[in-house]
């Protein structure tokens, strides 16, 4: 597929500030929905509310840009009605783990065929760099001027927990393994969930001594870490994900059975 | 699938459910909650297997966010809920009547704020109902009073909804929802669908009422619909700074429901041209339709539309009485909106019985209330 053909061009000019990760992401998604061959108008994107809620808007596709954190219920309704669309949703660190997490743990737990994609920048970049629940331990912001105190929440393991199909957690610095981890979630059966440590140089770099984009996809290169090698201290790393480390990697690949074939819904269509 | 004409004895939230499967519901999500369980314990029984979906979700929010999502994909969808689910809905509200998304929503009133009286009937949501979420936007909703009306009005909401793309509302209480009574179920039903963007059918049912109610872009049908709750053009581009577009978007979204007052409002008259005149509805107004019933010189204006506020019949009624006494079951909601047009229409004597705490206003209450302003 031509890569304008992909884009919705009517909506350009696009949102995002220079630098920023989902310019990166949007490319590794383009290319693995091409490589697997799916077809954009039997695919439904939805979002949420930030800046990574905003990838549907530039598809051209049938979107759903919906309420703040609610965008997996959105999407939930939207396939269990017409099960032969995919559904691919796109969502951010505060969009998914914090006003949506109830919503993130339970579509985890249902297991309706989706495929999510977090875009995990640690910061609420759209109100301007609030802190968020990824923001590290320590690091600043605009409501953190003295460093957050809280600890970071890690998605990927809450999702592996709470029962999700596949879950694979990258930085915008590994486009190969993100987009065959991309490839791999959109073939899964069942809830798949693939989180993106993105760069916010404007709002959170910016705050922490990375100004720019180089210099942030080096600190992903320095602090990442492969899942493998780490089992042990992933077990106890409250203050790690990113104050510590990163840690990459598949997390989970199984096949519990999709709630559409659990209550039939397949069938019927 | 639909319900068999035919004469059942059912509470009014079961009779609501038969009346959503003869509308055509496919998909219910719910969150258990008293006093509107019942409905979504029936549609368990009712979709699950039998070319629908069934889905308990883990909050009302998410509950609301499933039934627009489904929607989209171009089936019936509803909800049911009571008081601070309700609550929980409302910014999802906002976001069905921006996005112009048909959806039916029943709320099974209790009393409150708050927690309050789970168990009890009240008419405290009347206000939230038309006015919840943020921002200008017009609603249907209806209020139901019998088990057959539970029946008859959810099919309303559905084809209301389906006719103007807003949410429509069935504004049941507990005293109705748990209510048991004769349902009488018609031979025929008319159900009205969605006009679908692409599809030429010329049979009624496809008809857009008028220009103001576009047609509707399914998913999964190659339209390339982009849906938004933010401020958008026609074609689905964001806009959210252009200040002609958001004006000329919101207008329409009250015009389409407001112009079409007439098509929607549905009422009960009893004694039209008394001298007094109660106005009322839901199961506040069943007091006084007894009193209506065996004294003729007062009648009863029973609203079984609330939203869009049906001003053309309060202002008939108002230019032809003395007085009007209205009957809640809040410390005064819809009251002030039928005082502002009994006033407009010359009516100078306007006033409230109000009755909270659960039990519906009797007809004793009625005729003492009647006594005091001198009418009986």
């Amino acid at each position: 597929m031509d890569i304008f053909e992909f884009y919705r061009k009517e909506q350009w000019p696009h949102v995002f500030c220079p630098g920023c990760g989902i310019g990166t992401l949007m490319n590794c998604f383009y290319r693995a929905f091409d490589e697997l061959g799916l077809t954009l108008d039997k695919t439904v994107f939805v979002g949420g509310i930030g800046c990574s809620s905003r990838v549907p808007l530039y598809i051209n596709s049938d979107a759903l840009h919906t309420t703040h954190g609610r965008a997996i219920a959105f999407a939930t309704g939207l396939k269990l009605a017409r099960p032969d669309l995919k559904v691919v949703v796109f969502t951010g660190d505060g969009d998914l783990g914090a006003i949506g997490g109830n919503h993130f743990i339970n579509g985890c737990r249902r297991n309706v065929d989706m495929t999510v994609i977090c875009i995990n920048n640690n910061v609420y970049g759209m109100t301007g760099g609030q802190a968020s629940i990824t923001t590290p331990h320590n690091f600043l912001s605009t409501t953190t001027p003295f460093g957050s105190k809280e600890y970071p929440l890690d998605l990927s393991e809450i999702a592996v927990a709470a029962g999700a199909n596949y879950v694979a957690r990258w930085t915008t610095r590994h486009v190969h393994e993100l987009t065959r981890s991309l490839k791999a979630a959109m073939q899964k059966k069942g809830f798949s969930f693939v989180e993106v440590v993105s760069q916010c140089p404007t709002n959170f770099g910016r705050r922490n001594k990375m100004a720019d984009s180089t210099a942030m996809l080096e600190w992903f290169k320095d602090n990442s870490v492969r899942r493998e090698k780490t089992r042990a201290a992933a077990l106890d790393h409250v203050d790690l994900n990113i104050a510590g480390q990163i840690t990459i990697g598949e997390f989970v690949d199984r096949n519990r059975e999709c709630f559409e074939e659990l209550i039939g819904v397949e069938k019927h269509g | 699938m639909r319900t068999p004409a035919g004469e059942y004895f059912l509470q009014g939230n079961e009779a609501c459910v038969e009346g959503a499967i003869t509308a055509g519901v496919r998909f219910f999500a719910g969150y258990p909650i008293t006093p509107s369980t019942e409905i979504a314990e029936g549609l368990s029984h009712r979709l699950t297997g039998k070319n629908g979906v069934f889905l308990q979700m883990e909050d009302e929010i998410a509950c609301i966010s499933a039934v627009i999502g489904a929607s989209w994909s171009g089936v019936k969808s509803m909800t049911a809920t009571s008081g601070p689910g309700f609550s929980l809905m409302q910014e999802s509200v906002g976001y069905a009547a921006m996005s112009e998304t048909p959806i039916v929503i029943v709320n099974v009133m209790r009393g409150g704020p708050s927690t309050g009286q789970p168990t009890r009937a009240s008419q405290g949501d009347v206000m939230q109902t038309g006015y919840g979420s943020h921002g200008d936007y017009q609603v249907i909703a209806f209020a139901p009073a019998t088990v057959q009306e539970m029946f008859d009005l959810t099919v309303d909401c559905f084809n209301y909804s389906e006719k103007y793309r807003v949410p429509a509302f069935l504004l049941s209480d507990a005293e109705v929802g748990h209510m048991r009574g004769l349902l009488t179920v018609p031979e025929e039903v008319k159900v009205v669908d969605r006009k679908e963007k692409g599809l030429m059918r010329q049979d009624e049912a496809y008809d857009v009422p008028d220009e103001l109610v576009r047609p509707f872009p399914t998913f999964g049908k190659g339209h390339k619909t982009m849906i938004t709750g933010m401020t958008h053009t026609d074609k689905n581009k964001i806009e959210p700074e252009d200040s002609k577009v958001h004006t000329e978007l919101v207008t329409r979204l009250s015009k389409k429901v407001l112009k079409n007052r007439r098509d929607i409002n549905k009422w009960e008259m009893m004694c039209p041209g008394s001298r007094t005149m109660v106005v009322s509805y839901g199961s506040a107004a069943l007091g006084a339709k007894e009193v209506a019933a065996k004294d003729e010189t007062v009648g009863l204006l029973r609203l079984k539309s609330i939203w869009p506020f049906p001003e053309e019949v309060v202002h008939e009624v108002a230019s032809k009485c003395d007085r009007i006494l209205v009957c809640e079951m809040n410390l005064g909601m819809l009251y002030w909106h039928i005082r502002r047009a009994a006033l407009e229409a010359g009516c100078k004597k306007i006033e409230l019985l109000s009755k909270i705490g659960g039990d519906p206003p009797t007809p004793s209450d009625v005729r003492h209330k009647l006594r005091a302003m001198g009418a009986v």
